[in-house]
């Protein structure tokens, strides 16, 4: 079995978070993982992606071929959008609504929406105002990582939920309890 | 990731020090080193160099003093450090030498996407290349012996794919560090031409057993297959492309190439069995046009030349499956929506403030040119600032402003960051306080090296004493403080140091934001303490 995963967003909202924790609970369970990710420029506040494959065999590429992704995790509408070409069949997006706009030409949310539709298999959460319902404004990309959970294929939220104590730990208890409370309301919004 | 795996393994094959300036995609190594508990104890240098050159040069002493050392840069520093590098296969090495180049073809973060393999060839260097994570780790071991082995240094090879992808390494024990030795042919280290005419007879031979090794050390491996209608000859990580595309096994001889010399004789095997060859490298087509050559040969040699694969970027599955004739998968359309986001500078940086009051004093000078240099500041190209007209490399800006100058150009103004000033800034500034011209030099300084994540930059606090030692005028070495509430203040300074007929050094000088907020956040946690 394998699961190949696009994570996006904007520079800065947290992708590599999520992407370090779904490695750590890969790696527990002593599945094979390789994760692309970009540094650099492309980090102030660009478009930013990690190719994340997960697998029970060998992973041969780094980079997910186009039509192979079961799954777009996406901190942003309209990056979920740039990478449909990379979808399998059958794939799902599951995508924050809130838009990131540091640009000056960014497109009408109904054109977003109505292209998201076109792809079919969308959950959409504003993942923003999950994380602040919780007092965890800070940590909306582990709200969208618990929505995520719900399709995450070889590893359980407990799992992932081990992989949040584990990434944040270092950083004290009350910054782990905060993301682990807003990964548990994506996983039951995304329940619903 | 990559850069980690390439890092412990050097720390487990004895490494006594990293010498390196940051650079994406290759900072990793050295910042991986510099938080190590088996570094640390070990007491392994790991402080940032000045620049490629100075890197390059101290890690040649410490192999020349028998130990073990490790340069790290991307693909551009190779041109800054060329001249130790090249003349480092002259001397030769003693305690093994690792020099790592982190190319970035597709350019995600770099103004080219030169191909240091070349470098390798050139100076007769053996050359590494990884294809995994996995053989990271465990071939910068084998380079090292390779190294003490034949008393040479070693090109280790990473693109971006491999330096930032990450994937579960097994480790190894570590080896210890070596001790104090000298060469034992100590001419070599003189580098009088008489002396390196010898050396060179020498190194032409050495080449030759280099190419053997190739051949037999086993990072390249000939695997035959039942269909010889095709072979492909893949280096690098393109073999992960090439067999992404057979699960079960490809059906063509393929040669996986990670170590040159090139292997000759195994890549003219595959001409004898193989009615077509399709070369496929990460970079420039290094190999595919050694294959062809300018005479015709007997078998159609395919790759990046003849536009089986893209001419320029880096490789992919699609495009290597595309070269192999398999049929596209299903793909939905793209989005018609979605449009470019660029990178630009963060919300709260000093650069903004500096190029909006320079950009207020240079729009009532018509003529005026700006010459910008390499750094987060050179996003102020982009909208909205469109701040300068040439960026170009590492020091540029104080040298093309100052060859402007001299050509007649008034006002012509320089912007450079803080760490860049020290990485090859300051002889320019010697060259345009000698020639006395009328130059307005700025240091947009943010007390560190911002682009690459925050790294120490190498002259923080001593700028002033820099400037005025290499010998501006003190008057004329100003300093200001790039805010909103100051853009008056800053706008008087820049104008009066236009207006004034010499070289002069403006340093807007605030934090970045980043290490600022990243300062503050150990702050806070020090004081819950």
């Amino acid at each position: 079995m394998k699961q190949d995963i696009i994570l996006c967003g904007v520079g800065g909202q947290g992708i590599l978070s999520i992407a370090t924790i779904i490695g750590w609970a890969a790696l527990d369970q002593n599945l094979q993982l390789k994760q692309a990710e970009v540094h650099g420029m492309s980090q102030r506040g660009g478009d930013v992606q990690s190719n994340l494959r997960v697998s029970d065999t060998t992973i041969n590429s780094d980079l997910i071929p186009r039509g192979a992704c079961d799954l777009i995790i996406s901190l942003e509408p309209m990056e979920a959008l740039r990478y449909v070409p990379y979808l399998a069949p059958g794939g799902w997006i599951i995508t924050n609504t809130q838009p990131f706009v540091n640009i000056p030409n960014y497109p009408e949310m109904d054109a977003v929406n109505a292209d998201l539709d076109r792809v079919g298999n969308v959950i959409r959460l504003d993942v923003d105002a999950l994380a602040k319902e919780v007092n965890s404004p800070r940590s909306a990309n582990m709200v969208l990582l618990g929505a995520a959970a719900s399709v995450l294929q070889m590893l359980t939220p407990e799992l992932l939920e081990d992989g949040i104590k584990h990434v944040f730990a270092r950083k004290g208890q009350a910054i782990v309890d905060t993301n682990i409370a807003a990964f548990r309301a994506g996983l039951e919004a995304a329940r619903k | 990731m990559g850069d980690e795996a390439l890092a412990l393994g050097a720390l487990h094959a004895g490494l006594s020090g990293v010498y390196a300036y940051p650079g994406t995609p290759s900072t990793e190594i050295t910042e991986f080193i510099q938080s190590n508990a088996l570094a640390r104890e070990r007491g392994v240098h790991s402080d940032w160099s000045a620049n490629e050159k100075t890197a390059m040069e101290a890690a040649l002493g410490v192999s020349y003093s028998g130990k073990r050392a490790l340069v790290c840069m991307k693909h551009v520093g190779m041109n800054v450090c060329a001249d130790a590098f090249v003349n480092s296969a002259m001397t030769g090495a003693n305690g093994g030498l690792v020099v790592t180049a982190c190319d970035d073809p597709s350019m995600h973060s770099s103004q080219n996407e030169q191909d240091s393999r070349f470098y390798a060839e050139f100076a007769m260097m053996p050359c590494f290349e990884p294809a995994s994570q996995q053989e990271t780790y465990t071939m910068i071991q084998a380079a090292y012996d390779f190294s003490e082995k034949h008393r040479i240094p070693v090109l280790m090879r990473l693109t971006t794919r491999m330096a930032h992808s990450r994937a579960v390494v097994e480790v190894g024990e570590p080896r210890e560090q070596n001790e104090i030795h000298f060469p034992e042919n100590p001419r070599q280290w003189v580098l009088l031409p008489a002396n390196a005419r010898v050396r060179n007879e020498q190194l032409i031979k050495d080449y030759a057993t280099f190419e053997q090794e190739s051949e037999s050390m086993g990072f390249n491996q000939y695997f035959d297959a039942a269909d010889h209608s095709v072979g492909v000859i893949a280096c690098g990580i393109a073999y992960n492309y090439l067999m992404e595309q057979y699960p079960d096994g490809c059906p063509f001889p393929v040669l996986k190439v990670q170590q040159y010399p090139f292997p000759s004789a195994m890549a003219q095997r595959m001409a004898r069995e193989c009615g077509r060859i399709i070369v496929m490298e990460e970079g420039q087509p290094l190999v595919e046009k050694r294959m062809v050559g300018i005479l015709p040969t007997p078998v159609k040699i395919s790759g990046r030349l003849d536009g089986t694969l893209p001419r320029t970027g880096e490789l992919t599955p699609d495009y290597v499956r595309a070269a192999m004739g398999l049929p596209e998968l299903p793909v939905k359309a793209a989005s018609q929506v979605t449009v470019p986001r660029p990178p630009a500078l963060c919300q709260g940086c000093g650069h903004r403030d500096f190029y909006t009051a320079l950009n207020n004093v240079i729009h009532t000078y018509p003529t005026a040119r700006v010459f910008s240099d390499i750094g987060c500041y050179t996003l102020g190209w982009l909208a909205p600032f469109h701040a300068f007209h040439t960026c170009v490399e590492m020091g540029s800006s104080f040298t093309m402003a100052l060859g402007a100058a001299i050509s007649g150009v008034h006002p012509a103004v320089a912007v450079i960051g803080d760490s860049t000033f020290t990485h090859s800034g300051m002889t320019g500034l010697l060259d345009a306080v000698n020639a006395k011209a009328q130059v307005t030099l700025c240091i947009s300084d943010n007390l560190t090296t911002g682009m690459t994540g925050g790294q120490d930059s190498a002259g923080t606090g001593r700028l002033e004493s820099i400037c005025k030692g290499i010998g501006v005028e003190p008057e004329h070495v100003r300093v200001i403080v790039p805010l909103p509430k100051n853009y008056e203040e800053m706008e008087r300074v820049i104008r009066e140091e236009i207006e004034y007929k010499g070289v002069s050094v403006i340093i807007a000088r605030r934090e970045c934001i980043q290490t600022l907020k990243r300062h503050a956040a150990a702050a806070a946690k020090k004081g819950v303490k």
